[in-house]
């Protein structure tokens, strides 16, 4: 049973937290923030099928866990059901609610990046490889911000699992630029907002042609 | 952080004040007093004893008050702690710039101590003096031949600077020291490390001619970013390896993010140093090899890396040994490949590792090391199979048959050899400004080989293995790579 949090330090919901970071250069996928199952059916219609629909909310930072996020919808019907459903899984303690549409991004490799206030030498910035094993496998590295792309760039070449960066499984190697210039918008975002406590860019997904993506974000901001 | 004067008085100091000189072999008072004498420490030695007794032939005063002014920089209390701040002032009020305090009691010892210690800072900073410790173990600095410290041993001259938080792991380095024959510049057991840090000696040790490198132990780190910047600032004017005890401390607990929960005191701590071009090992002995490795060999210019052997085994661990570095064997330039065959048998390996498989006359592997350390497209030599003539004359000699049977003559031949191939080596990268690295186990089985021997002798470190040798070479490399990246050459 995880334990009641403490509004304490106040996270920002995945589209504000999307939307603050692309602010510093994190490439997102296109994605539209809508209030009902209407508006949801529309927006995917113009993003393009298959579609995912997550219900957002500045209290809601767990998504996966709670059930809140629809992946591979194909159709306006799929769509539908989906955001119904969504929308009555809120619940009193959610607050304001919407509806987060985006379109489906796949990718065989997952990193992860994030920001991290360490306690001894401040705020950090971190690249690591993703996906459900991310934690038990921690092919992570990290860096004090603020990094130049030189540093963005050993990040890169410190993980051990270098493999994954290369040609693999048909999908082209990963864009070391583009990698990089997620770690440095990460940097940039928490040089000039000391709001900032922690950024979770998990996962980043790397799409066929090697770029690496944001498909979900986490923004915590705390006292400065 | 201390003046490069205060610094001067530290480790040059014109004369030194054992303040608590005892006549009791097992006091610090003693021992140190004991072994600044043992070091031949050539400038003036003072000492005071409240009794006013001679300690060692060294005549004593009651208090520092009672010496001359003017005559020393740099006293070393042996003293308790609540006597200190009064021998300071004393101190200071003759001219001296730095002292080093082995005193025990201070932050270590619950609330009354903290207090000292603050007091100490205070008095430290009205008085313009430098103080190293308290609780620490000494200072050596080998260009003064000056060996304040209350362990042993006094270690070989050498090029590198430590500075530790363990002041037992400054006597490790020494022992490594004494070991190997690369020796130290200087050494400072940071003790308590109150008014002077580590990253403050190692600034020092920067700008420091005597020091090629800095050596340092690390636990606790008490500003993180003040550190990292000092640190950086080190590592862009001199290579500095750093050995951090308790790495393995937990991470975050309680962290809400993914990211923060994978963080961890370590992995936060080894970004910053490879952001700061800190070398940072595992180890302490790994620690000791790298640092001696920057201080005896050229910086690699790039990262292929040949192997020469004549022991086929050896060349193909070094091989894998290499595999998992940021090291790569060179391709074999043709008309290295060309040069090399002209020299030796068909049976040669004929790539590299380059194993000379019996294939060489007398001056053959001379010739060798030279024509590939000097080849443009070779960036470092590592040369395995040093010692293994000596090694059987030093049989021939012991076995029962010496001098018959033309057995003296070709003991001596083989240790002439394992010489020359030493020389050989040492010549070849000082010529080609490539760093050549010797490896053989004999140098610490065997270390009186005349192979590992003679690398001793010419200042360099004889590694006891392929994998140690590799393992000292790409920490020069990734140092070379990191400076070449921010364009500091």
């Amino acid at each position: 049973m995880t334990p009641l949090r403490l509004p304490a330090v106040p996270t920002l919901s995945e589209a504000d937290s999307k939307a603050l970071l692309a602010s510093h250069g994190l490439p997102i996928a296109a994605e539209k923030v809508v209030d009902s199952v209407d508006d949801a059916v529309a927006a995917a219609g113009e993003l393009g099928h298959p579609v995912v629909v997550k219900l957002g909310g500045d209290s809601i930072a767990h998504k996966t866990e709670r059930g809140l996020v629809r992946l591979g919808l194909a159709d306006d019907a799929a769509v539908r059901t989906a955001a119904t459903d969504l929308l009555a899984a809120a619940t009193p303690a959610d607050g304001a609610v919407h509806l987060l549409v985006a379109p489906m991004i796949k990718g065989n490799r997952e990193f992860i990046a994030g920001l991290h206030r360490d306690p001894q030498f401040g705020m950090t910035v971190m690249l690591g490889v993703g996906g459900i094993l991310a934690e038990a496998v921690a092919d992570v590295t990290f860096r004090l911000v603020p990094i130049d792309a030189v540093d963005a760039a050993d990040m890169i070449d410190d993980l051990d699992t270098q493999r994954l960066l290369g040609e693999f499984r048909g999908e082209a190697a990963v864009d070391r630029e583009q990698l990089a210039a997620v770690l440095l918008a990460l940097s940039g975002a928490a040089t000039d907002d000391p709001r900032i406590v922690s950024a979770d860019c998990n996962p980043l997904i790397v799409t066929a042609d090697g770029a690496p993506v944001a498909v979900d974000a986490l923004v915590e901001l705390g006292a400065h | 952080m201390p003046t490069t004067e205060q610094f001067t008085a530290l480790f040059e100091p014109r004369g030194v004040i054992i303040a608590g000189a005892s006549t009791h072999p097992g006091k610090f008072g003693f021992v140190t007093l004991h072994n600044l004498l043992a070091g031949g420490y050539p400038g003036k030695i003072f000492a005071t004893n409240l009794e006013g007794t001679d300690v060692l032939g060294v005549p004593t005063v009651p208090s520092v008050a009672d010496l001359p002014a003017g005559e020393a920089d740099l006293i070393f209390l042996c003293t308790p702690a609540k006597a200190n701040p009064q021998i300071l002032r004393d101190a200071a009020s003759i001219g001296v710039r730095a002292a080093f305090i082995t005193s025990a009691g201070y932050g270590e010892a619950g609330e009354a101590g903290q207090k000292a210690q603050d007091e100490l800072v205070a008095l430290a900073d009205e008085l313009g003096l430098l103080v190293a410790g308290p609780n620490g173990q000494g200072v050596v600095s080998s260009p003064a031949r000056l060996c304040a410290q209350i362990v042993a041993p006094i270690p070989p001259a050498g090029r590198i600077g430590v500075a530790s938080q363990s002041g037992n792991f400054v006597s490790s380095f020494e022992n490594y020291a004494v070991q190997t024959g690369v020796g130290l510049s200087r050494g400072i057991s940071a003790g308590n490390a109150v008014c002077v840090g580590i990253s403050d000696y190692l600034d020092y040790y920067a700008d420091d001619p005597a020091t090629a490198v800095g050596l340092a132990y690390v636990e606790g780190v008490q500003d993180g970013r003040a550190f990292a910047e000092a640190m950086r600032s080190v590592a862009e004017r001199k290579p500095v390896v750093v050995v951090k005890g308790g790495a393995t401390a937990g991470g975050q607990k309680a962290a809400a993010s993914h990211t923060g929960s994978l963080a961890s005191d370590d992995r936060v701590f080894d970004g910053m140093a490879r952001q700061a071009g800190i070398t940072r090992t595992p180890t302490v002995e790994e620690a000791f090899e790298a640092a001696a490795t920057f201080a005896t060999q050229p910086l690699p210019k790039g990262n292929k890396v040949v192997v020469l052997t004549t022991v086929g085994g050896w060349g193909v661990a070094a091989a894998d040994a290499i595999a998992g570095t940021d090291l790569e064997l060179a391709e074999l330039p043709a008309d290295l490949y060309d040069s090399i065959d002209s020299l030796l048998p068909p049976r040669w390996s004929r790539n590299n590792p380059i194993d000379l498989a019996g294939g060489e006359t007398r001056d053959t592997i001379p010739e060798i090391i030279s024509l590939v350390t000097a080849h443009p497209e070779v960036d470092a030599v590592l040369y395995l199979g040093i010692g293994i003539q000596s090694n059987q004359a030093a049989l021939l000699r012991t076995g029962g048959f010496y001098p018959d049977h033309g057995i003296e003559r070709m003991a001596g031949f083989h240790e002439r050899q394992d010489a020359r191939y030493a020389e050989a080596a040492c010549d070849a990268s000082d010529t080609y400004g490539k760093p050549v690295l010797i490896a053989t186990e004999l140098a610490v089985t065997h270390p009186d080989n005349p192979g590992p021997r003679t690398v001793r002798e010419r200042g360099r470190l004889a590694y006891a293995s392929a994998n140690r040798a590799v393992t000292a070479l790409d920490h020069l490399w990734r140092y070379r790579r990191w400076r070449d990246a921010r364009g500091l050459g």
